[in-house]
């Protein structure tokens, strides 16, 4: 049916940077000729609670929201939220993880646990599951907030569109006093 | 031709700017508050915060009666507080057009109920558009306010969510030129709603819906796109991709006008078809005209009525298939609620509400998520403003005993919306209560909007700064304290005192919100905890500060744990911890 779409899923925790993540991808895509729609909700999840952002592109695209499960790619920024999504990827669908937890309240307060082995659980289903040290390569990158673009960097791997495009959507979305340190977080993540 | 990627939101304020609109009025709600703040980029636009709803609509309609174009957005349980000069400006009619931008949050994403506005629409006798994606956010807000001067009518352009917030790819275009220059033009007959006048413009109202519903069926926004299908669809605004999605071999009539319905239109595609589906979210509103008009379909005994629909939810409807995901959870996962900021100044308060025991009625805004554990210090939430009365409600019913438990919480924003009617009342008319003024200085919940008590206008002017003791004494209160809720023991006391006291009095608890950027709270060194003097008594999990973790110790019994990344030092663990284990990392 939407086969010649392509459906990406960003998600994570209010305050992660998901927002900027997910405008450059959409701008990246634009510039590479797609028709591209996004969508993501605000408001209350911004303070802490569980985000996604979609994003599909193609030659036309209808709607803004990824049919239940037929997402190609999953990028999380946090295990649990990327364990939480796992249901709308398609089989055979890729997912990329940053190795981060983040304890939501009910955990903190002791009322739910924090599933165990999310990895594991997470490679059981999608082999091709790869990890990564986001805040690791960010701090190398010269600051931990780039863990975003670390992501994007992992992520543009997967999606054949010319290195420039990314540059130049860098170039005009990230404030020029951070954009050494983001550029190096985008070209640490796209040659892991 | 420029390209961009805009949200509907973004393209309503650009269309707005290509349109030639003068004045843009606002009140700030999710999923509607970026209209005006993209306007803001515009500088033809005079832009601007009301104090709510119906205030912004008098602005937008003042404008139109003086000639210019204007703009006026809210969200949909905004429309209720509006609702009172949007049915008489049904009658006057517009000089300038005017759009009224109203966004529907189905799914509840951030609202407390799930109206649809479209209902207002006919209600009302307004004529509606509904975009189905950014560009036609932007093509609709310009035909909006030609359609508005054209058949002498506001126009009320709705989207949900989905629109709001999706961004998708539009053309962007010169603003236009060559309109009118503003000016005062006396017409009492059209501009004053007493009886004689409203009487005559009755059924031009009437006629005037009859000739849109007419016109309406030869505008291209109204379009039938052919397959070749069996099956015919109704749709409109966002269900439209839905359907195209899930359907992609029936022919659907996209209706961009959803108010007045192009009766003619619809009958000329239902009879094509044996099998006619309306597929929209909410109410079956389009559904019901056409069955009025003797046409069998398919609708809300597929569809729900309740929360959004998505494209899997359209196809499982009609499939009657539920098809399972590939991967499914065999665990129950654990929620992530949002909570109110680390160093939040509305936490203490709430933490001694509960300590107090308070029946606490709520209010709309960032406080709200004070009902949540561990804090649940609130009892109701109904809409804007709606705390002191619901006080004054509760405190007429109750013994002496109870009465001095009812504390209503409100911020602001909120109390200057419509928070200031009810403690007039509640002076006037002598109950018994305390109010809280959780004083941030801004609109918080909506990202931090300027509004009259933050001293700052939408465009960033300085400007004067409402003195909310001076309001509150005016209204009458004699007992108005104000605390610094960053001090625990102090706010406690005051609001134990003003608790106890059987009259009215209103406690300002005064601490700018820990993200207002021209404002900044100073952001101190993270708090530590002090591993041989915590006990594990969990005293300050109860604050439901995020950055507050805990861990369990080998013993079993846990310790608590500060996560450096989030805590930004606001001392207030520091103070409930009894055993004095959480201190300033430099010390
Ligand atoms: S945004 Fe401001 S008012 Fe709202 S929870 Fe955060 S600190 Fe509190
Ligand atoms: S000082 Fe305590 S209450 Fe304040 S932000 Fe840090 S951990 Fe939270």
């Amino acid at each position: 049916m939407s086969n010649e779409v392509t459906n990406i899923l960003i998600s994570g925790v209010g305050g992660q940077g998901i927002l900027l993540a997910s405008e450059v991808l959409s701008e990246v895509l634009m510039l590479a000729g797609f028709d591209v729609k996004k969508n993501e909700i605000h408001g209350m999840s911004q303070r802490g609670g569980s985000v996604v952002s979609h994003i599909r592109y193609g030659k036309k695209v209808y709607s803004s929201i990824i049919p239940e499960g037929q997402a190609d790619m999953l990028l999380g920024f946090e295990l649990l939220e990327t364990y939480r999504y796992l249901p709308l990827v398609r089989k055979g669908g890729s997912v990329l993880a940053n190795n981060l937890q983040v304890f939501p309240a009910p955990v903190t307060l002791g009322k739910e646990s924090y599933p165990v082995d999310i990895p594991a659980k997470i490679k059981a289903a999608f082999p091709d599951t790869k990890l990564v040290d986001g805040l690791q390569l960010a701090s190398d990158a010269g600051n931990q907030r780039t863990v975003n673009v670390v992501l994007l960097g992992a992520l543009s791997k997967n999606i054949d569109i010319d290195d420039s495009f990314w540059q130049q959507t860098l170039q005009k979305m990230v404030p020029a006093k951070y954009l050494e340190e983001n550029l190096k977080a985008f070209s640490l993540g796209r040659n892991l | 031709m420029e390209r961009a990627i805009l949200s509907g939101n973004e393209a309503i304020a650009r269309g707005a700017y290509e349109a030639g609109v003068k004045v843009a009025s606002a009140y700030p709600g999710t999923p509607s508050t970026e209209i005006l703040e993209n306007v803001v980029q515009y500088p033809t636009i005079d832009a601007s915060w009301a104090p709510n709803e119906k205030v912004a609509l008098e602005v937008g309609i003042g404008a139109s009666f003086g000639g210019g174009r204007a703009l006026v957005a809210m969200k949909h349980v905004g429309v209720n507080v509006a609702a009172d000069p949007l049915f008489t400006l049904s009658y006057t009619g517009v000089r300038g057009g005017l759009v009224l931008a109203v966004a529907d949050d189905p799914e509840l994403h951030s609202s407390q109920n799930e109206q649809d506005s479209r209902n207002y629409a006919k209600f009302a006798k307004i004529p509606m558009f509904e975009p189905a994606d950014s560009q036609e956010a932007l093509t609709y807000t310009r035909l909006a306010l030609e359609t508005s001067e054209q058949f002498d009518t506001p126009i009320m352009l709705r989207t949900t969510t989905r629109i709001s917030h999706s961004k998708s790819v539009v053309t962007l275009q010169d603003p236009v030129t060559g309109l009118p220059e503003p000016g005062l033009e006396k017409d009492p007959a059209k501009f004053v709603m007493l009886p004689s006048n409203a009487r005559k413009r009755h059924p031009l109202v009437e006629d005037r819906i009859t000739r849109l519903e007419e016109w309406a069926c030869q505008q291209p926004f109204n379009r039938v796109e052919k397959v070749g299908g069996k099956i015919g669809v109704i749709t409109a605004g966002v269900s439209y991709q839905y359907a195209r999605e899930a359907l992609p071999d029936a022919d659907i009539l996209k209706l961009g006008m959803v108010y007045p319905l192009p009766k003619q239109l619809i009958r000329d595609f239902a009879a094509q078809y044996d099998t006619l589906y309306v597929i929209e979210e909410l109410d079956p509103f389009i559904e019901e005209q056409v069955r009025a008009m003797g046409i069998e379909v398919v609708g809300k005994d597929l569809f729900s009525i309740c929360g959004e629909l998505t494209p899997g939810r359209v196809a499982k409807s009609l499939s009657g298939k539920d098809e399972q995901p590939f991967f499914s959870h065999s665990e129950t996962l654990p929620n992530r609620p949002p909570s109110m900021c680390p160093g939040c100044p509305h936490r203490s308060v709430f933490h001694s509400l509960n300590r107090l025991k308070a029946f606490v009625t709520g209010d709309i805004g960032c406080y709200t998520l004070g009902f949540m554990e561990p804090l649940a210090a609130m009892d109701t939430c109904i809409c804007m403003g709606a705390s002191i009365g619901n006080a004054t409600g509760l405190s007429k019913l109750l013994s002496g005993d109870e009465q001095r438990k009812v504390v209503a919480v409100i911020g602001d924003s909120t109390f200057l919306h419509t928070g200031i009617n009810g403690l007039m009342d509640m002076v006037y008319n002598s109950a018994v209560s305390t109010v809280v003024i959780l004083d941030n200085r801004i609109t918080a919940m909506t990202g931090r909007q300027e509004n009259p008590s933050s001293g700052y206008t939408l465009m960033g002017a300085d400007s004067y700064r409402v003195d909310l003791e001076q309001l509150c004494r005016a209204v009458g209160v004699q007992h108005v304290k104000v605390v610094d809720p960053y001090e625990v023991a102090a706010t406690r006391q005051v609001l134990k005192e003003e608790m106890e006291r059987p009259e009215v009095s209103v406690v300002i608890a005064r601490r700018p919100c820990m993200l207002v950027k021209r404002d900044p709270v100073a952001r101190k060194p993270a708090m530590k905890v002090d591993l041989d003097r915590c006990t594990g008594c969990r005293a300050c999990l109860k604050l439901g500060c995020p950055a507050i973790e805990w861990r369990t110790t080998a013993d079993g019994k846990g310790v608590a744990h500060i996560n450096s990344l989030f805590c930004v030092g606001c001392g207030l663990c520091n103070q409930v911890c009894n055993v004095d284990a959480i201190g300033d990392i430099n010390e």
